[in-house]
């Protein structure tokens, strides 16, 4: 049969590059372990962030202007002026927020089930990167809408530079461009907001996919699904991304866009923790607003910033908070990855861990107090205390015995049922009058509650051992 | 442990202390689908306060669009004598005597809904008391030493603080009126509730349709998200 125009077009394509290669490598014939649960929809939903972070951000430099006597009103002119502006504008400050909710999880996941462990190091080195490139990415492009906390929120931390001993006046000076913040920074700022970090988050997230593909990824059991295979060379407990993961992974990213566009199309600002109260306000160098906050999501690493004394010594704790992350890998001591198989002390230390960072996350957010003070510092010793002792208490932890082979472990939709019979037990039909007849009527059951609560308390207090 | 304790308590007096501060926030009562509060407020926003504070991100065209009047209503219902329909709501104060008069600019209020929330507007309105010891003879429960005379008094009346001692601070407990205004409490009430729901729907046109649009698109995900989820199904069937 004669081969049709478009056929011919495809196979010239095809003979000058390896497109078949590359979907089968990384889709069609990349074996992902087949117990994906919950948690690992993280990676695949910071990628659809992205994206969106990008299109969006396109879009609105189309209307913004870099200027500091005309950045607040083009975005007002965004808000009201250009069609459907104000909606990609609170996609691209809602996406902000949800990239950095989305990281905090991906990265979580990461911490409990081992997937920075050998031979993942790379692929976290990668991932630790690309979340001080988001960092930057988010803390330069919040200075752009020009309001009073985009100013001081950047005033703040660029003059810790100036903490640094020597330089640190002339270095301060050299990323400000100028004595204060300035057009010049604006301008700057927007540079790198648009075009130098992007490329970088952009190379990043090739690095780090290309650096997962190559080792497999992780699992919930944290064991190597390549250790067994079946005679046509691939991973017994392995399935095709696509796909079994493209498909689940649509599943994930409706639930999310479906919270997404909750909070975009009613609360946008959600209640000052997005879009902040007082960045509707327009940049004043004269007046300092009486309380600066960041944004939530950098508010751990601020309330670290605050709870030590000296100026100096603060900025390299915040730092150091940040370093210590890129070491993980060799703090680990345990032989066993995932959190299932780990001993209770490295679970009540995660959970102290996420407790500290909460906590911190939390202080960072109020204004400081003595007693806030004594509460981040205390939290601040929980936080490294994680990773700096690591490598005492993972080294002797009595870990379970490793399975060879991926476990069934119940699904979210195997525990509905589960689920559905706790609630039930938490109510009682109980007997009431209602226009003269008596009718059975669903009432929380206070005894039912306390079971329940027991319970639940004794199934959290035996998965921590 | 009881350390722990104290240091929690501790924690919980910056919350107390903001709690007893005198008088708290009235609750705004505003209905942006309510167009006829909406056009009430602005004609009353022209009248009373753009004497001095300009809304620059609004057009009267803008007013006649998204309130759905047209456009001759708002320039003789709302607008001031001799603005055009593309006009911007801009005050005729100029910069320089305002700071003669008053030590400050007035602020543009585009956007003083989202920056200081439709309660405290409510309440900062309403919340005018005599203060002869003020150059404007007036303060206010809610913005302490404010530089702006209250602009609303002919129709509120005068109001005169109720002071009580609590541990050797003053501290107001409520306000009550000493000389009527034009207006009685009801309609005065009616009246700053108009002027603030202006005011949101200033801060931001575009939410009404913001909000109305929502549930669209909601449905639309939770529809996508059930052929998502059989598909999913589907497919995982042969995996065990």
């Amino acid at each position: 049969m004669k081969k049709s125009h478009l056929e011919n077009c495809g196979n010239w394509f095809l003979d000058r590059f390896p497109l078949t290669k590359l979907w089968n490598d990384h889709m069609a014939q990349y074996y992902a372990p087949k117990n994906f649960n919950f948690w690992y929809f993280f990676g695949s939903l910071a990628l659809l962030v992205l994206v969106n972070q990008l299109v969006t951000g396109i879009l609105l430099t189309m209307n913004y202007k870099p200027d500091a006597g005309l950045a607040f009103d083009s975005v007002e002119y965004i808000m009201r002026e250009v069609p459907w502006g104000w909606l990609v504008r609170y996609m691209h400050s809602t996406g902000a927020s949800a990239f950095f909710l989305v990281v905090y999880l991906h990265m979580f996941r990461g911490l409990i089930y081992g997937s920075f462990k050998q031979p993942r190091e790379l692929i976290w080195i990668f991932g630790m990167l690309l979340f001080v490139a988001l960092m930057a990415e988010a803390f330069m492009g919040y200075l752009l809408p020009w309001g009073q906390m985009s100013y001081w929120g950047a005033q703040v931390i660029i003059s810790l530079f100036s903490a640094i001993p020597v330089i640190g006046d002339d270095l301060s000076l050299w990323v400000r461009g100028d004595y204060v913040i300035s057009d010049a920074t604006l301008n700057r700022f927007f540079a790198f907001h648009v075009i130098s970090i992007p490329l970088i988050l952009i190379m990043l997230v090739f690095l780090h996919i290309v650096a997962l593909h190559e080792v497999g990824s992780n699992n919930p059991d944290g064991i190597e699904i390549k250790a067994s295979k079946d005679p046509w060379g691939h991973p017994v407990d392995g399935i095709p991304f696509h796909p079994y993961y493209t498909v689940k992974d649509i599943v994930g990213v409706s639930i999310f866009i479906f919270f997404f566009a909750t909070v975009l199309f009613y609360m946008p600002e959600m209640g000052g923790y997005f879009l902040e109260h007082a960045n509707f306000i327009p940049a004043d160098p004269l007046a300092t607003p009486e309380h600066i906050a960041p944004v939530w999501y950098f508010t751990p690493f601020y309330a670290i910033l605050r709870a030590i004394p000296d100026k100096f010594a603060g900025v390299i704790a915040m730092g150091g908070a940040i370093v210590v992350l890129f070491l993980l890998p060799w703090l680990d001591r345990s032989p066993v990855k995932s959190i299932r198989y780990r001993g209770g002390i490295y679970k009540k230390a995660i959970l102290m861990f996420v407790i500290s960072f909460l906590g911190l996350g939390y202080l960072g957010m109020q204004a400081p107090t003595a007693g806030a003070t004594i509460m981040a510092r205390i939290f601040t010793a929980m936080y490294f205390g994680f990773f700096l002792l690591m490598p005492i208490y993972t080294r002797w932890e009595k870990t379970k015995p490793v399975p060879k082979q991926l476990t069934d472990q119940p699904t979210i939709e195997d525990r509905i049922p589960g689920w559905k019979a706790t609630f039930c037990e938490m109510i009682k039909e109980v007997p009431v009058q209602k226009d003269g007849e008596t009718v059975m009527r669903k009432r929380p059951d206070t005894s039912g509650i306390i079971n329940v609560l027991i319970r639940t308390a004794k199934n959290i207090k035996a998965s921590l051992d | 442990m009881k350390k722990l304790l104290q240091i929690c308590l501790l924690l919980l007096v910056p919350l107390g202390a903001f709690a007893s501060a005198g008088i708290e926030l009235e609750d705004a009562d505003i209905d942006l689908t309510d167009r006829l509060s909406l056009e009430n407020g602005a004609h009353l926003y022209v009248q009373y306060c753009l004497g001095c504070h300009s809304t620059k991100y609004i057009r009267y065209l803008n007013l006649a669009d998204d309130f759905n009047v047209g456009q001759q209503e708002i320039l003789k219902k709302v607008a001031p004598k001799g603005a055009g329909i593309y006009d911007k709501m801009l005050t005729a104060m100029n910069g320089h005597d305002a700071k003669k008069w008053f030590g400050t600019q007035p602020p543009d209020l585009s956007l003083i809904a989202r920056s200081r929330g439709e309660d405290w507007l409510v309440s900062y309105l309403k919340g005018f008391y005599q203060d002869l010891s003020k150059k404007t003879g007036v303060n206010n429960t809610v913005f302490p030493d404010v530089a702006m005379p209250n602009p609303l008094w002919q129709l509120q009346g005068e109001q005169k603080a109720l002071i009580k001692t609590i541990d050797g601070r003053e501290v107001i407990t409520g306000l009550t009126i000493t000389e009527p205004g034009t207006m009685t409490a009801k309609q005065f009430d009616k009246a700053v509730n108009d002027i603030v729901a202006f005011l949101v729907y200033a801060g931001e046109p575009a939410q009404v349709q913001r909000r109305s649009m929502g549930k669209y698109v909601l449905l639309f995900i939770l529809m996508f998200g059930v052929i998502a989820y059989l598909l999913k199904k589907e497919y995982w069937k042969d995996v065990h």
